[in-house]
């Protein structure tokens, strides 16, 4: 409850600022403006939410799958550690936001970008939260395991890989919250769909009402995004969550 | 069950990171027989332990043991049942698993958990938790049994419920037992040996009368148990 006052009364006090410093719609319209325009044009904003929010969860699950699977390689094998980790962590002294235009020269201005994008902004820290994760395992359940004689592959699916899931599930999380992000900055280099690519085409065009309209949707699906993560990481460890949630 | 054997130490090295924590060790552990290694803290009771799990390098292991723990060390992604079946799972043998099944039931009830078992282990209480790592242990079904404190974690009453159903269950098998409680070696152990110094000695074998597990009031018990006392004091 406390949060929504906080919003609305936010909402008031620039509704206030706009109409007592009489500054130009195309600068900062009033909410008044926004609420409008998302109501006028909720069918180009929906139609291009969609194809954001497409983007956003192909490219989770894209960075997740990937992350997850180097990760489970890191822990199995010296060898692939030695040779493939530093290079992952130089990768990452590289701004994803640098590469951005590369990968739309590469994979073209629909949606295999910006999903490529997401992926590559969330892989690195999911590889680095299960991968920790994976070398954290309890000693004891490791010395255990091995007076029952489990072999390495045992070893590994049944008593590491399930020891990390809540380490992979912060990761998750984490990815969640930035996932948005390299999808946008990808409509932004460029794109032909999409609520970034709606932003910077009603910029263009002194749209603004329009612009702030689709920030707002893109705020909305980050939040959604990252609760429905959430959600579906506290069912794969059910065992961390507090009793009675 | 078919007697279960002695456990021989023959000239063992006992190296803890850098620290030699015994040299030349050479003694028995009688079969079918509980043992209790009696020691302070940071004796080297654990290592000791883990040499013979074969837990530490350089240990090769010398005949099929199950180990307990100080903690229960359940899986919390698995129910009660599947725990008591973790040797099984990780073997990966379907048809061993599906037939010790049934006895992974009646070891859960013999432990008073017969009811729980698809429940997860942290709606369990702490002496619950130890019982069912108790399960665990014995559904192994080895001959040779090693713990480690397994009660040590746990109030005084529960604690000497759990001595006397660990040691009706673990009756005919070769039980290796370490513990800084005199009273608890003294009631559980056939035979009692105290380890001290560094590197550790094994003192000699200590074999208090009666059946085990053995009465905690019974006035001979509380002698025996303040000449241990004295001695894990005065030992260097």
């Amino acid at each position: 409850m406390r949060p929504l006052i906080t919003v609305v009364g936010l909402l008031l006090a620039w509704e206030a600022l706009t109409w007592a410093t009489g500054v130009p719609v195309y600068i900062l319209p009033p909410p008044s403006r926004v609420a409008v325009a998302l109501v006028e044009r909720f069918d180009l904003l929906i139609e291009q939410a969609a194809w954001t929010a497409a983007e956003m969860v192909l490219g989770l699950a894209l960075g997740l799958v990937l992350g997850a699977m180097l990760a489970v390689v890191f822990a199995a094998s010296a060898g692939w550690r030695r040779w493939a980790l530093p290079l992952v962590i130089i990768s990452q002294a590289i701004p994803v936001i640098a590469i951005a235009p590369l990968l739309v020269l590469w994979l073209g201005y629909g949606m295999a970008s910006k999903v490529a994008m997401a992926a590559l902004v969330i892989f690195f820290p999911v590889v680095s939260a299960l991968y920790d994760g994976l070398r954290r395992t309890d000693p004891g359940w490791i010395d255990l395991a091995q007076t029952m004689d489990a072999s390495p592959q045992a070893m590994l699916l049944q008593i590491r890989f399930p020891a990390a899931l809540p380490a992979f599930a912060s990761g998750a999380r984490i990815a969640a919250a930035v996932a948005p992000i390299g999808a946008v900055i990808g409509e932004w280099v460029g794109a032909s769909a999409g609520l970034g690519f709606l932003m910077t085409q009603s910029l263009a065009r002194g749209q603004t009402p329009l612009a702030f309209a689709a920030l707002v949707l893109l705020c909305l699906l980050g939040l959604a995004l990252y609760h429905a993560t959430d959600w579906a990481a506290r069912r794969l460890v059910p065992w961390q969550s507090p009793q009675g949630e | 069950m078919v007697a279960s054997p002695s456990l021989s130490v023959r000239d063992a090295r006992i190296v803890f990171g850098d620290r030699v924590v015994a040299g030349g060790l050479t003694f028995d552990f009688p079969g079918g027989r509980t043992t209790c290694l009696l020691g302070r803290s940071g004796v080297g009771k654990t290592s000791l332990l883990r040499w013979l799990a074969g837990l530490l390098p350089g240990s090769g292991r010398m005949q099929p043991t199950a180990y307990m723990a100080q903690r229960d060390l359940l899986l919390p992604w698995l129910d009660i049942l599947d725990n008591v079946l973790l040797g099984y799972r990780l073997r990966g043998d379907a048809a061993a698993l599906k037939a010790a099944a049934p006895r992974a039931r009646t070891l859960l009830a013999e432990v008073g958990l017969g009811d729980r078992a698809g429940d997860r282990p942290e709606t369990l209480s702490a002496g619950m938790r130890q019982r069912a790592a108790l399960a665990r242990t014995l559904c192994e079904d080895r001959p040779t049994v090693l713990m480690d404190e397994p009660f040590a974690h746990l109030d005084a009453v529960t604690r000497l419920e759990l001595q006397d159903l660990a040691t009706r269950l673990l009756a005919g098998r070769t039980v290796v037992l370490v513990t800084h409680d005199p009273l608890e070696a003294l009631r559980m152990g056939h035979q009692v040996r105290v380890l001290s110094g560094s590197p550790f000695a094994v003192g000699p074998a200590i074999e208090p009368p009666g059946a085990v597990p053995r009465d905690p009031t019974d006035p001979v018990l509380l002698g025996l148990q303040g000449r241990l006392i004295a001695e894990l004091r005065s030992a260097p």
